[in-house]
């Protein structure tokens, strides 16, 4: 090994130390688990634990409750996502335009509910979704729209979710296309008006397309979160909402493995979901190959 | 010591440096001093830690002063547990190994706790200053798992019937009168957003107590879903029927805005609850609505003794295991347990009282609006105790959501969730199955069995005593 070999080990060899001891070490925990009924008479007593193969991955695939959960969390993730990234967008837009003002109270506004902690968000929007005294309710009630049961109705409760969601996590993603603009070189842009290229036009042909980089990142990181998502559903509905209208992946695996400690069963849903997100970035990563 | 150092070469910087160090020295030895004292005390005083949950570990503080005049040898540590985070925490705690000494718990988690092996049999510990008839059979039942007795009741609770007694002269005593009545204020009424019942879908305890009542067995001791069972379907019909019949309205109790402005206002003339919202009541009603409440035990179906069961709430002191000072920790539990101080934590928290020798205070006695509870507490029954109870709960009302909106009718229900809930009992069956095995080969008693045999042991003195008594006739 040259010196410079082994000084990359060196210093590679904390961090690869601690990802083993607190990330693969766990994960592979988490695989052994998922094959097993490990559950309270197992904590109770180690020896009620059986190998069960794949019978906990079979249970899961025959689950209603999996497959509401599965189908609850697309619907949230294909709304939320495209949702998110284009409201971040149009805020990176308005905060890198040169007539605008106040632009640092603009960015502290947008990304402040990134930085908000969910309980007093929670606090806020359980207000804000009242659906008798709430601010969304008397807005609506302005324009002639009839009072919403947002989060006690099973058609609205994810609906108003989204829009939760959406809220407190676009601001991240504003901040992160505000660099992409900021980065597109101005010679572009003076280019296509010597060319005679209007501002829709240069939006078209210039801004979006040096913003691809920008928006696989911005895609892939919004999409692995939101198919994560259970803060915002936790606090808003713990117990799954109506009809388990809101009950996502994350949330069933929670429920599973801390509410009812069936904990193989919790493992297994967290492999589903694992492999969810690799399926669901291998397609953006595909995407934009195919580009 | 470093701060008394070359005052006359001082400049700028050294200055900073030593009058920082003027502030560390009496740090340490402060910080020095807390050490060897807490070390000294710690000698001489145990501390036991106690995990409270809600608002009852913040009113338990106020009663400890007594603790502490009476035992100075013990100082109580109260950690004060929110409700909705409590049962994570006391399960992540077990095995994080990190359990406090003496804990309140829900009556319900009992089971779970001595499947887990966590928390110590008390029935060793129990002496004549804690007699088990000063305590209501069905709430101590709830503590009993395989014979063995795990938490004492701190305090009770059971759900009643609240009416309006502007609507309501005398509260139905059978299923038959409350139907009549239901139907009664139904048809009298002009509003139609007016429903003489509130009972929300997404709340297990009306169905349950509903079939209960009927004797509905629900699951059997060897861990069999019961729930085509006759009892419990026709339990369910009837509950289906007040949603059928517009009595109740068809909402989960999300959708109910403010009960206490609804009740108060005459939107609805019943519903089934407990203690709690007796203070609610109390504190939110307006003058003029106060008076037209009041509380009644629940109705028997027809031709079983009044009242109808109920639900054995409310809430127990459990010793854990793993604690070192189960001596000192029991000391408290004794202290909670004793009636005078029962009736003073009435006082502090509402929180009815689990003994009946404090029943006999005035403030209990003479309150209409509590006394229901009292005629109540004799009537209530234990639900089956399986640690998978809190799931299996779950689960009935999920089918209470979707039946009540007519998706299926009571016989369906009882089938699926007995696919449901055998499914959920499978290892547990196992468990049942491999302990079987063991103790007949030990001629040990079983551990896990799901109901105690208290109840049995009562029933078995009872035919022997019938036996001799047909002997000696």
């Amino acid at each position: 090994m040259s010196s410079q070999a082994r000084a990359a080990v060196a210093l590679l060899f904390p961090a690869l130390l601690m990802i083993s001891v607190f990330y693969l070490l766990p994960v592979a925990g988490a695989v052994v688990l998922s094959v097993t009924d490990f559950d309270i008479y197992s904590i109770g007593d180690a020896s009620n634990t059986r190998f069960v193969g794949a019978a906990n991955y079979g249970a899961l695939l025959e689950s209603p409750l999996f497959w509401k959960a599965l189908t609850n969390t697309l619907y949230f993730s294909l709304v939320a996502v495209p949702l998110t990234v284009l409201i971040a967008l149009g805020a990176a837009l308005l905060l890198n335009a040169k007539l605008a003002r106040f632009k640092a109270l603009f960015r502290t506004i947008y990304f402040a509910p990134v930085v908000t902690t969910i309980v007093a968000v929670a606090v806020v929007f359980r207000y804000v979704y009242h659906a008798r005294v709430g601010l969304l309710n008397q807005l609506l009630d302005l324009i002639g729209i009839a009072p919403i049961d947002w989060l006690g109705d099973a058609r609205w409760a994810m609906p108003a979710l989204i829009l939760l969601a959406v809220w407190r996590n676009f601001g991240y993603a504003a901040v992160i296309f505000l660099a992409g603009l900021q980065n597109v070189p101005d010679s572009l842009y003076e280019a296509a008006r010597i060319d005679g290229a209007g501002p829709l036009r240069q939006f078209w042909h210039v801004t979006l397309p040096e913003l691809t980089p920008t928006f696989v990142f911005v895609g892939v990181i919004t999409g692995i979160g939101f198919l994560q998502i259970f803060a915002e559903p936790y606090v808003m509905t713990p117990d799954g909402g109506p009809l388990n209208a809101t009950l996502t992946i994350v949330m069933l695996m929670y429920r599973e493995g801390f509410r009812w400690w069936n904990m193989g069963y919790a493992a297994a849903v967290a492999f589903v979901l694992f492999a969810l997100v690799m399926l669901a970035t291998a397609l953006q990563a595909f995407m934009r190959r195919a580009r | 010591m470093a701060a008394v150092k070359k005052p006359e070469t001082r400049n700028q910087k050294p200055e900073i440096r030593d009058s920082r160090s003027v502030w560390i020295a009496p740090l340490l030895v402060s910080g020095f001093w807390f050490l060897v004292s807490s070390c000294a005390s710690r000698d001489t005083v145990t501390i036991i830690e106690f995990w409270g949950l809600g608002r009852e570990g913040e009113v338990v503080a106020e009663l400890l002063p007594q603790f502490h005049k009476e035992h100075p040898e013990i100082r109580v540590d109260v950690q004060q547990i929110p409700w909705t985070a409590a049962h994570e925490k006391l399960l992540t705690a077990h095995v994080g190994n990190s359990l406090p000494d003496v804990a309140q718990v829900g009556n319900t988690w009992i089971p779970e706790f001595s499947t887990l092996h966590a928390v110590e049999p008390l029935d060793a510990r129990l002496s004549a200053a804690m007699p088990r008839d000063d305590y209501f059979p069905g709430i101590w039942e709830t503590n009993v798992v395989g014979g063995q007795l795990y938490g004492i009741p701190w305090y009770v609770d059971t759900r009643v019937l609240f009416y309006r007694t502007d609507m309501i002269a005398t509260p139905p005593r059978t299923w038959t009168e409350w139907m009549a009545i239901m139907d009664r204020l139904k048809k009298q009424s002009k509003d139609p957003h007016f429903y003489p019942l509130l009972m929300p879908t997404n709340e297990w305890p009306q169905p349950v107590l509903l079939a209960s009542q009927l004797g509905a067995e629900l699951v059997t001791e060897d861990a069999r879903a019961k729930f085509s069972d006759k009892r419990f379907v026709d339990a369910f019909s009837f509950y289906l029927d007040i949603y059928r019949r517009g009595y109740a309205p068809v909402i989960g109790s999300s959708q109910v805005a403010n009960l206490y402005q609804q009740f108060g206002a005459g939107e609805f003339a019943m519903f089934m609850s407990g203690p709690w919202d007796v203070g609610n009541l109390r504190d939110r009603l307006s003058k003029e609505q106060q008076g037209k409440w009041s509380t009644a035990p629940l109705p028997a179906p027809d031709g079983t003794p009044y009242p109808g069961v109920s639900l054995s709430g409310g809430s127990s002191l459990v010793l854990f295991r793993s604690s070192k000072k189960q001596a000192a920790s029991w000391k408290l539990i004794e202290f909670l347990s004793r009636p005078e101080i029962q009736i003073r934590f009435y006082e502090l928290s509402g929180d009815l009282p689990a003994r009946r020798s404090a029943w006999r205070t005035p403030d209990l006695v003479d309150d209409p609006q509590i006394a229901a509870f009292r005629t109540q507490l004799d009537r209530t029954i234990a639900l089956p105790r399986l640690p998978e109870w809190e799931n299996i709960a779950t689960s009935i009302f999920e089918h209470a959501q979707l039946a009540s909106r007519g998706q299926f009718d009571a016989a369906e229900a009882g089938r699926r969730l007995d696919a449901k809930v055998n499914g959920m009992l499978a290892k547990r069956r196992w468990v049942l199955s491999r302990l079987r095995v063991a103790s007949s080969e030990l001629r040990e008693p079983l551990r896990l069995a799901t109901h105690s045999p208290v109840h049995d042991d009562a029933r078995a003195t009872r035919n022997a005593q019938l036996a001799t008594a047909g002997a000696a006739q």
